[in-house]
């Protein structure tokens, strides 16, 4: 194999761990999205806020990196019932301006409240996972990127099952298909609300975890989950499968324009390079890949 | 003369009028009276905040417009704030043009920024359109930070002195009357605007956009107008707030800053004139308070001593756009009517 094209796969290949990260993130999004029509700006900062409370977890309680990781989710599906039951709740049926602009209100708070909290420093996670890397013909890829992928591979077959098979997860389905419906057939649509938020919440707590495992922690892993959107947009906003895509997609659009592009234009394109994505495909297909296109009547 | 118990119209003329009462013209001297003397009596500081409040009531109306009136969601208004500030900046320190060009070129530029990013997002509305202004946030936010050659990146740009015709307002107190006056000019050309058929258009397309291009309300014309004559009103007050800084850097104009203006029309008040001048004050004083409260508190409780920063600002503003959404849509000109009607129908307020 030459250089040139080992490089390539290299891009790739670290460009789908990036990516299924992104595409967990993405599945928290649309799972709210789906089901109440709220896209959550407030999604990173449950990110961020989970990656702290593990890194607490381990380093304060001594607690086993599993244990703590357990005790996250079920802080963060409790914080996800209550965001929804005191900010959300009263807000159904207004328009979507304001819906939007309360979980940006939402976030902006969160975040300074953990800056406040938490100090601005940046904390470095004790990972658990060794950190040699492995090697395969030339291709160099560390284990934190492995398990990121399988252990996706693992929260999204369980989502699948879940959705595809259980009754709460039919409720659910039902609950996104139309609201009205739902409530007539004797679904609880008020805790199927509560239920999404609080699962949405979990998978925002699993990628915390796994951003604390490969960044240091600090304020800033909020904007991981801003750079998800495009992943999101890319997909259709009310898809499961379309946001897993886009996020693959976007991961590796992303390594490819940073391993290229950076020497050329300069450093950060890498960073900027989702967003420039994003207003692509806002311009060309404004309903993503797998998005239903909206048909509107006065 | 009998109590007034409401104000009756005959015409559509005075339906529209800008000022509707002799009342309201009296108390709107009064008020620029009060204004004129400020500077003689008030503290610099107060000055300096009532600058920086005039400035953000500009950038408020400007997003106002968009938002509040038309029911555009922009989350990239720090972005045109940016180009206008940057315009301003960099052809008054590079090449000594006076104010008088600088300030219409920064509203100018951004304008066409504001076209820029209007065209392609008319078909984008609600969550979509929401996004794209977020993205172009970011982009020009990139921009700026790594287009070092022309805006000398995270070094920022010193800003030249204004010069008002051969005299240099080098202080907060001479920028002061400049300022009221411009806000003043925005206040009205918003005002008039909105009596006007395009106000009406603006509004009509909020309401329900394909009833109003049923109507006969061009979307693509007024939406791109919308965009247009928001990012100038953007471009101007960051023209403005180069002079008045006189120092800028691309951390003043993050996605916080465009947060921050969104706070102020929904503190204000959507689609409310009256309400973006509230908001933009509020939102500006509200550092101060927070400042004072925690120096108070440090009296009672010193273990909190330099516990305050910036941290506690922002989620202040976090915290206001909540409350405001959740409890009061109608933000503080909602208050300001609610209490103005019940003393018009005084004794019988329901």
């Amino acid at each position: 194999m030459n250089t040139g094209f080992t490089f390539f796969v290299q891009l790739v290949i670290s460009g789908i761990a990036l990516g299924c990260l992104y595409a967990l993130i993405a599945v928290g999004f649309v799972l709210i999205l789906k089901a109440t029509d709220i896209l959550n700006f407030a999604q990173g900062e449950v990110i961020m806020l989970s990656a702290f409370i593990c890194y607490f977890l381990v380093t304060t309680f001594h607690l086993p990196f599993l244990v703590a990781v357990l005790l996250t989710g079920i802080i963060a599906g409790l914080m996800g019932i209550v965001t929804e039951r005191l900010v959300l709740r009263p807000m159904l049926g207004e328009p979507v301006f304001a819906v939007v602009m309360v979980t940006i209100g939402l976030s902006i708070f969160l975040r300074s409240m953990a800056g406040i909290l938490f100090g601005h420093n940046n904390l470095v996670f004790p990972s658990p996972i060794p950190t040699e890397a492995v090697r395969m013909g030339g291709i160099v890829l560390s284990q934190t990127e492995i398990w990121i992928i399988l252990s996706t591979l693992v929260v999204i077959t369980i989502f699948f099952i879940f959705f595809k098979y259980s009754r709460m997860g039919l409720a659910m389905r039902g609950t996104a298909d139309d609201q009205d419906v739902a409530l007539l057939m004797g679904i609880s649509v008020k805790q199927v609300f509560a239920l999404i938020w609080a699962v949405s919440f979990i998978t925002a707590a699993v990628s915390g975890v796994f951003l604390a495992n490969i960044m240091v922690i600090n304020l800033g892993l909020t904007f991981v989950a801003i750079s998800a959107f495009p992943a999101i947009i890319l997909g259709g906003l009310e898809s499961i499968p379309g946001a897993i895509i886009g996020g693959l997609a976007i991961g590796i659009i992303e390594n490819l324009a940073g391993g290229y592009l950076d020497q050329v234009i300069g450093g950060g394109v890498k960073d900027v390079t989702p967003f420039v994505v994003l207003f692509l495909v806002l311009m060309i297909r404004p309903y993503g890949l797998f998005g239903k296109k909206e048909i509107e009547r006065v | 003369m009998a109590i007034r118990s409401k104000t009756f119209r005959e015409s559509y003329y005075e339906d529209i009028k800008l000022f509707k009462t002799i009342w309201i013209k009296s108390w709107i001297g009064l008020f620029l009276m009060v204004l004129a003397v400020l500077p003689l009596i008030g503290d610099p500081y107060i000055i300096y905040l009532i600058n920086i409040s005039c400035i953000a009531t500009i950038a408020a109306l400007g997003l106002n417009i968009l938002t509040g009136f038309t029911g555009q969601i922009s989350l990239g208004h720090a972005a045109f704030f940016a180009i206008g500030a940057y315009c301003t900046a960099i052809i008054s320190s590079r090449f000594q043009v006076p104010f008088w060009i600088c300030l219409p070129a920064s509203g100018v530029l951004a304008a066409c920024a504001g076209l820029f990013v209007g065209i392609p997002c008319l078909r984008l509305k609600g969550l979509y359109l929401a996004m794209a202004t977020m993205s172009f946030g970011v982009v020009v936010e990139y921009v700026v930070i790594t287009w070092d050659s022309v805006t000398k990146g995270v070094r920022g740009i010193s800003v030249p002195t204004l010069n008002l015709l051969g005299y240099p307002l080098d202080s907060n107190n001479k920028l002061y009357y400049f300022l009221i006056v411009l806000t003043a000019l925005a206040i009205i050309a918003a005002t008039n605007l909105m009596r006007t058929r395009v106000g009406r258009a603006f509004i009509a397309i909020r309401d329900r956009d394909i009833a109003a291009e049923v109507m006969g309300v061009s979307l693509t014309q007024y939406k791109v107008m919308a965009f247009a004559i928001s990012s100038f009103y953007a471009g101007i007050a960051g023209g403005l707030y180069a002079y008045v800084m006189e120092y800028i850097h691309p951390e003043h104009f993050t996605f916080l800053l465009s947060v921050q203006y969104l706070a102020m029309i929904i503190v204000g008040g959507l689609g409310s004139i009256l309400g973006s001048i509230f908001g933009a004050v509020f939102i500006t004083i509200i550092p101060e308070f927070i400042k004072g409260l925690a120096q108070f508190l440090t009296l009672l409780f010193p273990a909190i001593e330099d516990k305050y920063d910036d941290g506690w600002n922002i989620a202040a503003f976090g915290l206001l756009i909540m409350l405001f959404l959740i409890f009061e849509p109608k933000g503080l000109s909602g208050i300001w009517t609610r209490i103005k009607t019940c003393f018009k129908n005084w004794p019988y307020t329901y």
